[in-house]
C-alpha cells in the first residue's frame, strides 16, 4: 500500500529567448494503491510534465510531493527505493524501447538492478512477467524491438515496469500511438494488472472515453490548472466546468450521432406523405 | 585539404549549434534586423580562441628541451639589448622571473604588436617579415578557396539535382581527386605543365629579379606564375564541396516543401535554385568556415612546392632554420586570419539563415 | 473493437508470424553489428585497405631488396625485370621502398585515429550527456581545437623534437584531431538523451556509467566508425605531408619521406615518374579505399543517398523525370486517359429509369 501526495506543485521552465514558461500551476493530487486515476488534457496541458516530476526527470519549481507522508528523496538508496515503487509506461512503443537490445535484456535490468529476485531466478521472472503481458515467451525473447509489432512492445515495455514490482504506476498515454483496433487490449491489460497487484495508477491521456472507462477518478488539466476532478463518470457525464464541456463535445461519439441522424430522418419522413424508397 | 572527416550528420550536427534557440513559430519582425546577439557570442568565442592560441604559444618552447633555444641565441649574438630582452620572453628563456611574470611580460608583448626580430632575415621586425607575406598568401588561398567553393557548390546542387543520371559519376571521380595529397598534385602539376609542357613557370610569384610594382606586365606575371597553384588547390579540394552539397541536396529534395513547390507548378529552375540549393548551401557555409583551418594546412604545403613568397613557405623556412621567433609568429598570424574568416563566415550564415534574424525579436 | 477471446488466442494472434526464435548466437550479433559494412562500397573499401595491411605486415617477406640497399650500379633505373618500380638515385629498389614504407602509414593512421576517436568519444558523449554550463565548456573546448589550424601547430611541435618515435607524432596527430568527432558525437548524444528509452533507464534508477556505455554507444556506432575512418584518412595525409617537408626525420620510410628524397633529388624535373608516380597513387588509393568505406556507412545511416538515385532510375526506365511536377502523366498510358474522359454511360443508369 502506497500513497503518493502531490501537493501544489508548480513547474516554471525558462526557454531561452523566450521567458518564463509556466507549465503546471499550484496542482495537487493523491495517488493511492488500488485506484487509477485519469488525467485527461489536451496536448501542452502539462500532462508530461507531471509525469516526469513523479519519475524525478524533473523537479517542481515549488510545492512538494511526498510518498507515505514523507517528501520523497532525492538521491542515494532513497532515490533508489523510490524508484523501484514508482515505474512509469512511455507513449511511443518504439522509442521507449532501445533498438540494440533484446527483449530478455530488457526485462533483466530492472531485476538485477533492483536485485528483485535471486540471480538464478531471473530467466524464470523474465519469462513469468512477459506472460503475465499475455505474451508467449519464446516468441519475443529473443527478439529486438524492431521485429516486433506496435502492441507487443508496448506490452514488453508495461512488463518491464513491473519488473520491480511497483506500488505505483505512471501510464503516459499507454495507447495513443497503437492501432485503434488493439488498444482496448493493452488496456484491458493495464486494467487487469491493476486489479490483481493492487497499483495505484495514474492513467494520462487525452481520451475522454477511455478515462471514463479504466479510471475511478478524473482530473481534467488546462494549461497546467487543474480545472475539474471528480469521480469519473461524474466529470465525464455531467461535466460542470466549460473547458470539460468543450473537450467533451470535441470528442467523437457515434451513438450520439446515429441517435441524431434517425430522429431526424423519421421527422423528415413524417413531413412527407407517400414516397417509398 | 579539405576536411575528409565524415559528412555524416552534417546537418544535424551543424544546426544543433546553430539553433539554440528554438524555432517556435513567432512571426518573422524585420527581416534585415542584425543578429548581435548570435553574432556578439560567435565573436566572444573566437577571442577566447585567440587567447587560446597565444597562451599555447606561450607555452610550447618553454616546453621544448630549453637548451637547443640556448644555443641558438647564443650562436647570434649580434642583436640589439631591447631585442634580445623580447626574444628571451618570447621564447622562454626569463626563467629568472616567475611563470606568471613570464606570461604577463609575453601579453605586453602581444598587445604592442612586438612579436620579436627575425634571426634568418637579416634581424627586421618578425611582423615586418610576416606582412610582406601575407598578402601573397591571401590572394593565392582566397582566390582559389572561393573559386573551389564557388564551382563544388554550384555543380554538388546540379549533381544532387539530377540524381541518377551520369553526372554522378562525377562524385567518385571528385573524391578521388581530393584524397590526393595537395602536394603530390602539385609535383605532378609542375612535372607535367612546368617541365615538360612549359606552359606555366616552374615557381615563385613572380620572375626571379623583378621588382613588385603596380605596372600591368607585373599582374600579368603573377598571375601566370599564381595559375598552377591556384589551379591545383581548386582541383584538390574541388571534391569535398561538390559532395557535402550533392548530399544535402538529397536530403532537402526529399523534403514536403520541394514537393509542395513542384505541385504549384514552380518552374524547375526556380525549385532546384530557389528552394532547394538556397537551404542546402546553409550546412556548406558552416562547413566551409570549419574547413578553413585544413585550407590554410594545404596552402602552406602548396606554397612549399611552388616556392610562393606567402606565409607558408615563411614558416617552413623558419622551421628548418629554427628561427623560433618567426615559427610562433606566423602561427599566431595564422590563427588571427582563420578566426576573421571564420567570423566572415559566420556573418554570412547569419544573413543567409532567416532562423537566426528571427530569434533576434 | 471486441475484446479478444482469451489471453492465450491473443498471444497467437499478436505475434508475427515468424519461424523458429533464432538463438542470436555470437557470430550473427557480431555480423549484425557491422551491418553497416554490408554494401558493395564499403566491401571494396574494405578489400584494398585489407590488402595494405597485408603488404605492411609481411613487408620483410614480400620486398625483393632490403629498402636501404645501395648499388651504385644501377642509379636511376627505369623500371626493369630485376627492380620492377626502378631504382633510386642510389641504386636502391623503389618497389622496396614503398612496400616498406606502408609499414609506417598503417600505424600512425591508425594509432593516431584510435587516439583521436577515444578523447572525441570521451569529451564529446560526456558533453552531449551533460547539460548546462558543463556542457557548454566542452563545446568550447572542442571548437577551439577544431579552430586553431592544425598543420602550423603540428609543425611547430614537431620541429621541437630531434627524432620522434612513430608513437610520439602518432599522439600528436591524433590530439590535434579529435575535435571534429567530438563535436558531431555531442550533437549526436545531445538528440539521443532526449530519446524515451534513455529517460527510461534513467527513470529505473540505471546507474550513469551503464547509460552512457550500455545504451547510448551502440546507437552510436554508426557515427563513430565513419569519424574514425576519417581521421584515418586524415591522419595518413597529414603524415605524409609532414614527412615530404622534412620536418620529421627521414630515417623511418614512410611513403612521404620517399617523396621527399625524389623531389630533393629533382626527380620530378628530370621525368623519372618511377620514383615519384608510386608513393603519390598508394597514398591517393588508401584514401580512396577509406572513402569508399565512409560512403557505405553515410549510405547506411542515411537511406535517402543510397535510394535517390535508384529511385530516380527506375522512375526514368518509365519514362518519367524523378524532377516533373507531380501530376505528370506516364506516355504510355496517355491513349488510355484519352479514351477514358470520352463521356461512357453507367451501366445502372441504363437498367433503370432516369429519376
Amino acid at each position: 500500500m502506497s500513497i503518493l501526495e502531490f501537493d501544489h506543485v508548480s513547474k516554471i521552465y525558462n526557454v531561452r529567448g523566450a521567458g518564463r514558461m509556466k507549465a503546471l500551476d499550484d496542482v495537487s493530487f493523491t495517488l493511492e494503491s488500488g485506484r487509477t486515476i485519469g488525467l485527461v488534457g489536451q496536448s501542452g496541458s502539462g500532462k508530461s510534465t507531471i509525469a516526469k516530476i513523479l519519475t524525478q526527470l524533473e523537479t517542481p519549481t515549488s510545492g512538494e510531493i511526498r510518498l507515505d507522508g514523507a517528501p520523497i528523496p532525492r538521491r542515494g538508496r532513497g532515490l533508489r527505493s523510490y524508484r523501484q515503487q514508482l515505474r512509469m509506461v512511455f507513449q511511443d512503443p518504439f522509442a521507449s524501447l532501445n533498438p540494440y537490445h533484446s527483449i530478455r535484456y530488457h526485462i533483466e535490468r530492472p531485476l538485477r538492478l533492483d536485485d528483485v529476485v535471486p540471480k538464478q531466478q531471473t530467466e524464470r521472472e523474465v519469462r513469468r512477467l512477459l506472460e503475465r503481458v499475455q505474451l508467449v515467451p519464446d516468441t519475443v525473447i529473443d527478439r529486438r524491438p524492431h521485429e516486433l509489432s506496435g502492441g507487443q512492445r508496448q506490452r514488453v515495455a508495461i512488463a518491464r515496469a513491473l519488473a520491480s514490482r511497483p506500488h505505483l504506476l505512471v501510464a503516459d498515454e499507454p495507447v495513443s500511438m497503437l492501432d485503434v483496433s488493439i488498444r482496448l487490449g493493452v488496456l484491458n491489460l493495464l486494467a487487469d494488472l491493476q486489479r490483481e497487484e493492487g497499483l495505484g495508477v495514474l492513467y494520462i491521456t487525452h481520451d475522454l472515453a477511455t478515462a471514463r472507462h479504466f479510471s475511478d477518478e478524473v482530473i481534467v488539466l488546462n494549461q497546467g490548472r487543474i480545472v475539474e476532478r471528480g469521480p469519473a463518470d461524474d466529470v465525464i457525464l455531467n461535466p460542470q466546468n466549460a473547458y470539460t464541456r468543450e473537450l467533451r463535445a470535441a470528442s467523437p461519439d457515434p451513438e450520439n450521432w446515429f441517435l441524431s441522424k434517425e430522429r431526424s430522418d423519421a421527422s423528415k419522413d413524417a413531413s412527407t406523405t407517400g414516397g417509398t424508397r | 585539404m579539405t576536411a575528409v572527416e565524415p559528412h555524416l550528420a552534417d546537418a544535424d550536427a551543424l544546426q544543433a549549434d546553430a539553433l539554440e534557440v528554438g524555432t517556435t513559430a513567432t512571426t518573422a519582425q524585420g527581416r534585415s534586423r542584425v543578429p548581435w546577439r548570435f553574432l556578439a557570442n560567435r565573436a566572444l568565442f573566437y577571442l577566447f580562441t585567440l587567447w587560446a592560441a597565444i597562451t599555447i604559444n606561450f607555452f610550447l618552447p618553454r616546453m621544448m628541451k630549453g637548451d637547443a633555444v640556448d644555443q641558438y641565441l647564443a650562436r647570434n649574438r649580434n642583436v640589439s639589448p631591447e631585442a634580445a630582452e623580447a626574444l628571451r620572453a618570447l621564447l622562454g628563456l626569463d626563467t629568472d622571473k616567475t611563470l606568471l611574470q613570464q606570461y604577463f611580460d609575453y601579453w605586453g608583448l602581444m598587445l604592442r604588436g612586438d612579436l620579436g626580430i627575425s634571426l634568418l632575415h637579416g634581424m627586421r621586425p618578425v611582423t615586418e617579415v610576416i606582412s610582406q607575406a601575407l598578402p601573397w598568401t591571401i590572394g593565392l588561398v582566397g582566390f582559389a578557396t572561393i573559386v573551389s567553393f564557388a564551382i563544388g557548390t554550384i555543380g554538388g546542387a546540379f549533381v544532387g539535382w539530377r540524381r541518377g543520371s551520369r553526372l554522378d559519376a562525377l562524385v567518385p571521380i571528385t573524391t578521388f581527386l581530393s584524397t590526393i595529397p595537395y602536394f603530390w598534385l602539385g609535383l605532378l602539376a609542375i612535372a607535367a605543365f612546368s617541365v615538360n609542357l612549359k606552359w606555366f613557370p616552374i615557381g615563385k610569384a613572380y620572375g626571379v629579379g623583378v621588382r613588385p610594382e603596380w605596372t600591368l606586365e607585373f599582374v600579368g606575371q603573377v598571375i601566370h606564375h599564381g595559375a598552377l597553384p591556384a589551379l591545383t588547390i581548386v582541383i584538390a579540394s574541388l571534391g569535398g564541396w561538390m559532395l557535402g552539397m550533392r548530399n544535402m541536396m538529397l536530403t532537402v529534395l526529399d523534403e514536403d516543401y520541394i514537393m509542395v513547390a513542384q505541385a504549384k507548378g514552380m518552374p524547375n529552375r526556380r525549385v532546384l535554385w530557389g528552394y532547394a540549393a538556397r537551404n542546402a548551401v546553409l550546412p556548406q557555409i558552416q562547413s566551409f568556415a570549419l574547413s578553413i583551418g585544413f585550407i590554410v594546412g594545404g596552402t602552406i604545403v602548396m606554397e612549399m612546392v611552388f616556392s610562393y613568397p606567402g606565409v607558408g613557405k615563411l614558416l617552413l623556412d623558419a622551421t628548418n632554420a629554427k628561427d623560433y621567433a618567426l615559427m610562433q609568429g606566423v602561427f599566431l598570424v595564422i590563427t588571427l586570419s582563420v578566426l576573421v574568416a571564420n567570423l566572415l563566415a559566420d556573418l554570412a550564415y547569419a544573413f543567409l539563415d532567416p532562423r537566426t534574424r528571427q530569434t533576434e525579436a | 473493437m471486441t475484446a479478444p477471446a482469451d489471453s492465450s488466442t491473443l498471444a497467437v494472434r499478436t505475434a508475427k508470424p515468424l519461424d523458429e526464435p533464432r538463438q542470436a548466437s555470437f557470430w550473427t550479433r557480431i555480423v549484425s553489428a557491422f551491418a553497416m559494412f554490408r554494401n558493395g562500397k564499403s566491401i571494396t573499401g574494405l578489400a584494398i585497405l585489407g590488402f595494405f595491411v597485408l603488404v605492411a605486415i609481411l613487408a620483410d617477406v614480400i620486398a625483393p631488396y632490403p629498402p636501404t640497399k645501395v648499388d651504385n650500379t644501377a642509379r636511376f633505373q627505369p623500371p626493369s625485370l630485376a627492380h620492377w618500380l626502378g631504382t633510386t638515385h642510389i641504386g636502391e629498389d623503389v618497389l622496396s621502398q614503398v612496400i616498406h614504407g606502408t609499414r609506417g602509414i598503417i600505424v600512425v593512421g591508425f594509432l593516431a585515429a584510435i587516439i583521436a576517436t577515444v578523447i572525441a568519444i570521451t569529451v564529446g558523449v560526456i558533453a552531449g550527456y551533460l547539460t548546462g554550463w558543463r556542457s557548454e565548456s566542452l563545446s568550447a573546448l572542442t571548437n577551439v581545437f577544431l579552430v586553431i589550424p592544425g598543420l602550423p601547430l603540428i609543425i611547430i611541435v614537431a620541429s621541437m623534437f630531434e627524432d620522434p618515435p612513430l608513437w610520439l607524432v602518432a599522439a600528436v596527430l591524433g590530439i590535434t584531431g579529435w575535435a571534429w568527432g567530438g563535436r558531431v558525437l555531442r550533437a549526436q548524444t545531445m538528440s539521443l538523451r532526449n530519446r524515451d528509452f534513455i529517460q527510461a533507464a534513467r527513470a529505473n534508477g540505471e546507474p550513469l556509467r551503464r547509460i552512457i556505455t550500455v545504451e547510448m554507444l551502440p546507437n552510436l556506432m554508426a557515427l563513430i566508425a565513419a569519424s574514425f575512418v576519417g581521421t584515418v584518412t586524415a591522419a595518413i595525409l597529414t603524415l605524409t605531408t609532414l614527412s615530404y617537408i622534412g620536418v620529421i626525420p627521414v630515417n623511418t620510410y614512410n611513403w612521404g619521406t620517399i617523396l621527399n628524397w625524389a623531389s630533393a633529388q629533382g626527380a620530378f624535373r628530370q621525368n623519372q615518374w618511377w620514383w615519384y608516380l608510386p608513393p603519390g597513387l598508394c597514398i591517393a588509393f588508401i584514401g580512396v579505399a577509406l572513402a569508399l568505406i565512409n560512403f557505405g556507412i553515410d549510405e547506411y545511416v542515411n537511406p535517402r543517398l543510397r535510394s535517390a538515385g535508384e529511385r530516380a532510375r527506375a522512375m526514368k526506365k518509365k519514362g518519367l523525370d524523378v524532377n516533373d511536377a507531380v501530376t505528370v502523366i506516364r506516355p504510355d498510358l496517355a491513349s488510355v486517359v484519352r479514351t477514358a474522359s470520352a463521356p461512357q454511360p453507367y451501366e445502372s443508369d441504363l437498367k433503370e429509369p432516369a429519376r
